[in-house]
């Protein structure tokens, strides 16, 4: 959709030789960047590229150690986002920063409320806030609490907040990841006006096609340099992913080494098992170096499912045996005893010790399954740790850096790493690419494969359809809580999933 | 990077540690003397050694219940309810170490109750210690019938006022507490998995950690330790106060760890340094109690010192020392 837009406006946001060094990491190392007015600008590059850092640097979350930035073409020094809020610059960001127990209304103009004599006048918000958000082609009840609201409106009414706080840059970190197809639609609507009304829009983002579908140019960044900075109808998405990459790093499809099937004997099966209101009951067995991909929507039971294996949830029915004997898992403890290891969905919440370092975080699962009195010294844990992070490229500075620090696919990294570190016999990979970007989603998928070679049995639940064709040897189909197709060989294809997915969700719509 | 921090926030409790030692000597020259009688070392120094040692035990215990983000309030009460237990033991006719092992096994049993309402119950352990704060002391009056149970009784009074190698029982005590307590989470994996639940109890339970049963432990171990605390007090004054006995020590116990440098939110933990930040604690008290200011400045100055070593420890505090020494950046951080 870069419409024919060829006089762009007037740099409005301009960065210069920007460089940014931690501890011993260059983060940024002369990077130029500009935004014009009634562009919009996508950011892109792989995790760790220097993105965020950039992005914090442009609104004062960070201070340069080299180089300046300009706004209007003037120099410029945030101390912090406030001062670059204050200048123009406002940013949106993936999880929504507003206040879900406050009307919508409230969160529009929260700090800056139109006042009488010192009082909050409640009409003139709300008259205020229809009006703002009309604009955007919003008409919902302004007095309701936002958190009742589905996060892609909530997305909008941040954005409308930081258009009317700042009013010439907007900055959307991430803001479509935890949105369906037809909510991104609706967001890059929005964009689209604002982009008429002149205002400067950067967008980051790991999806390709929604670069493609709403900016105009696109500055990549790879190691803290920038690779290049284009209009975007000089490129190619292949031309894209290569500057990114910097090698031809396409996903590797294994239909040949896939389709042959698993052959070697059972590791775990689970038999009619289910728990009343998450799950119907199930019966699902995994071979040695099988990988089963589980698709579905969202809500579909997937989740539900591994919770229910790896004993975060309890099953009410059905029977669990792991290398043909039987198993009692009624909690993750007895799951790692087992041999289980679990990639959770939420990183955050579920897998991370934000502040354990690197090397904690690593053998966190491999100390709990030794128990209190066989603790790991510092050599053995340094070893483990070094081993992993060496098998996984865990691109971290030091391994006693707290784990917080790293990007999300490294995290990710970590998690799997904590589990590989205990030699399990069976893993549950939960979204595994979710908030990664595309060279570290390669990466996983290599990973996933090279598991399977290692004799490895996997469950991946994954939305990426492509990327399910890409390593499973078979696919299960969840939908409405329930297992409802079992893919084999030929019929693993995007398409048949797809089809499997929807073939009764019209009707339920 | 995590060993150089380390040493980084450590520096600031031994510094203030120091200064206030410096100020009660310049209030009071004779404050580092320290004379031998009857087997025995005497001295404003092991005064506050002596005095500080009650504080000290509970922060040890409360600092891991603390590393697990929570809190037990009830520790104060506990110590009551321990000393009231040994006294009435003792001044019923039971022999001393029986009287001693029911009041630890009792505190035992508080620290217990408490666990269980936190992790079975899952309520929040400000309130779930609450509850044993209030009703705790309550039982030690029920125990003692309203009276200070007062006794002659050796063995109870050498605890709160003997001497072992000519030190007082209660440095003895605290230390060999402090010194065992280290090892045994340190040399084991319970350290780190402490840590653990205290950063992400959740991530712990996905990670194949039992928190419950860690949790529970923790805060039976603080139990335990409140009654040994509850022990020394006893047999300092010879008698159980079920009123007075560890009043507001709680407070105390808290702040000890925290001037220690463990988070109130939970995780990384230092049983020595919380002894130290009881010490600092004391040494406040008794500098001004000996330099002849009245009791009533105690509180403030107090105060005073302790916001102003919580502030040298803030990551404010951090920032300002690292812009000044600004010559390498020291930052440890990579980019996100």
């Amino acid at each position: 959709m870069a419409d024919g837009n060829t006089g762009s406006g007037a740099a409005v946001l301009q960065a210069r030789g920007i460089c940014k060094v931690f501890g011993q990491h260059r983060a940024l190392d002369g990077v130029d960047f500009e935004a014009r007015a009634g562009e919009v600008h996508a950011l892109l590059g792989e995790n760790g590229a220097g993105k965020s850092t950039l992005i914090k640097i442009l609104t004062g979350a960070y201070h340069p150690d080299e180089g300046e930035v300009l706004v209007d073409g003037a120099p410029v020094a945030f101390r912090d986002p406030l001062q670059a809020q204050a200048a123009g610059i406002g940013t949106v960001y993936q999880e929504v920063n507003l206040l879900p127990n406050r009307s919508v209304a409230e969160n529009l103009f929260l700090g800056h409320q139109p006042t009488r004599f010192g009082l909050v006048r409640k009409s003139a918000i709300e008259a205020k806030a229809r009006e703002v958000l009309s604009t955007y082609g919003l008409e919902i009840d302004v007095r309701a609490e936002l958190g009742t609201f589905s996060v892609a409106v909530q997305q909008v009414v941040a954005i409308a907040r930081a258009v009317e706080l700042s009013g010439k840059v907007l900055v959307l970190d991430e803001p479509t990841a935890s949105l369906d197809r037809n909510e991104v639609k609706r967001l890059f609507e929005v964009v689209q006006r604002l982009k008429a009304r002149g205002l400067a829009i950067i967008f980051i983002t790991h999806f390709l096609d929604q670069v493609f579908a709403i900016s105009d140019r696109v500055t990549i960044l790879r190691n803290g340099r920038k690779v290049g900075s284009e209009r975007l109808d000089a490129l190619t998405p292949t031309s894209v992913v290569r500057m990114m990459l910097g090698k031809d790093l396409a996903f590797e499809h294994h239909p040949t080494a896939v389709a042959e099937g698993a052959t070697g004997p059972v590791r775990v099966s689970f038999e009619g098992l289910g728990k009343a209101g998450r799950v119907a009951p199930f019966t699902l067995a995994l071979h040695e170096g099988e990988v089963v991909g589980v698709a579905g929507l969202l809500g579909s039971g997937r989740t539900e499912m591994a919770r229910l294996m790896f004993g975060v949830d309890q099953a009410d029915s059905g029977r669990i045996s792991v290398g043909g004997k039987p198993a009692t898992i009624r909690n993750p403890a007895q799951a790692v005893a087992a041999g289980f290891g679990f990639c959770p969905e939420d990183r955050k919440l579920d897998g991370i010790f934000g502040d354990l370092s690197v090397r904690e975080n690593i053998i966190i699962a491999l100390q709990a399954k030794l128990g209190w009195f066989k603790a790991l010294n510092r050599d053995e844990q340094d070893e483990i740790a070094g081993r992993f992070a060496e098998a996984l490229d865990i691109r971290a500075a030091d391994h006693d850096m707290p784990v917080k620090l790293l990007s999300g696919g490294n995290q990710q990294k970590v998690i799997l790493a904590r589990w590989l570190a205990i030699d399990p016999s069976f893993l549950i990979l939960d979204e595994p690419t979710r908030g990664i970007d595309v060279g570290a989603h390669a990466e996983i998928v290599r990973t996933i494969n090279r598991l399977r070679e290692d004799g490895l049995a996997l469950l991946v639940i994954s939305s990426e359809l492509d990327e399910v064709v890409a390593y499973s040897n078979r696919v299960v189909v969840m939908r409405e809580r329930e297992m409802v197709a079992e893919l084999t060989g030929e019929a693993i294809t995007p398409s048949v999933i797809v089809a499997a997915i929807a073939e009764h969700t019209a009707e339920a719509r | 990077m995590r060993r150089v921090s380390l040493a980084g926030l450590a520096r600031p409790q031994f510094a203030a540690l120091v200064a206030v030692l410096l100020i009660n000597w310049m209030l009071f020259p004779g404050f580092f003397d320290i004379s031998w009688q009857d087997g025995r070392f005497f001295g404003s120094l092991i005064d506050v050694l002596n005095r500080g040692a009650p504080v000290a035990i509970l922060a040890i215990g409360m600092t891991m219940v603390i590393a697990t983000k929570g809190v037990d309030l009830s520790v104060g009460a506990v110590m009551a309810i321990a000393g009231a237990v040994a006294a009435v033991m003792v001044v019923g006719g039971w022999p001393a170490w029986l009287a001693v092992v029911a009041a630890l096994a009792v505190g035992l049993l508080c620290g217990l109750w408490n666990g269980a309402l936190v992790t079975l119950l899952d309520m929040q352990p400000i309130v779930a210690t609450l509850v044993l704060m209030v009703a705790g002391r309550g039982l030690a009056q029920l125990i003692t019938e309203g009276f200070i149970v007062t006794f002659t009784d050796p063995v109870l009074i050498f605890i709160g006022t003997g001497s072992f190698l000519g030190f007082p029982m209660p440095v003895v005590i605290a230390f060999a507490l402090m010194v065992l307590t280290t090892l045994a989470v340190r040399r084991t994996a319970l350290g780190l998995l402490i840590e653990a639940v205290g950063v992400n109890r959740s991530a712990a339970r996905f990670a194949g950690i039992s928190s419950r049963l860690l949790l529970i432990m923790v805060y039976a171990f603080a139990g335990f330790c409140a009654a040994i605390s509850g022990l020394i007090v006893t047999g300092d004054i010879r008698g159980a106060d079920a009123n007075n006995a560890g009043l507001w020590l709680e407070l105390d116990a808290i702040l000890a760890v925290v001037i220690g440098g463990t988070s109130l939110l939970g995780g990384r933990f230092s049983i020595p340094m919380s002894v130290v930040g009881a010490l600092i604690i004391q040494a406040m008290n008794t500098g001004i109690l000996i330099s002849g200011f009245s009791p009533e400045f105690n509180l403030v100055v107090k105060s005073g010192v302790i916001i102003l070593i919580l502030v040298l420890q803030s990551p404010m505090a951090a920032g300002l020392f690292r812009r000044r020494s600004a010559a390498k950046p020291a930052q440890g951080k990579t980019a996100p």
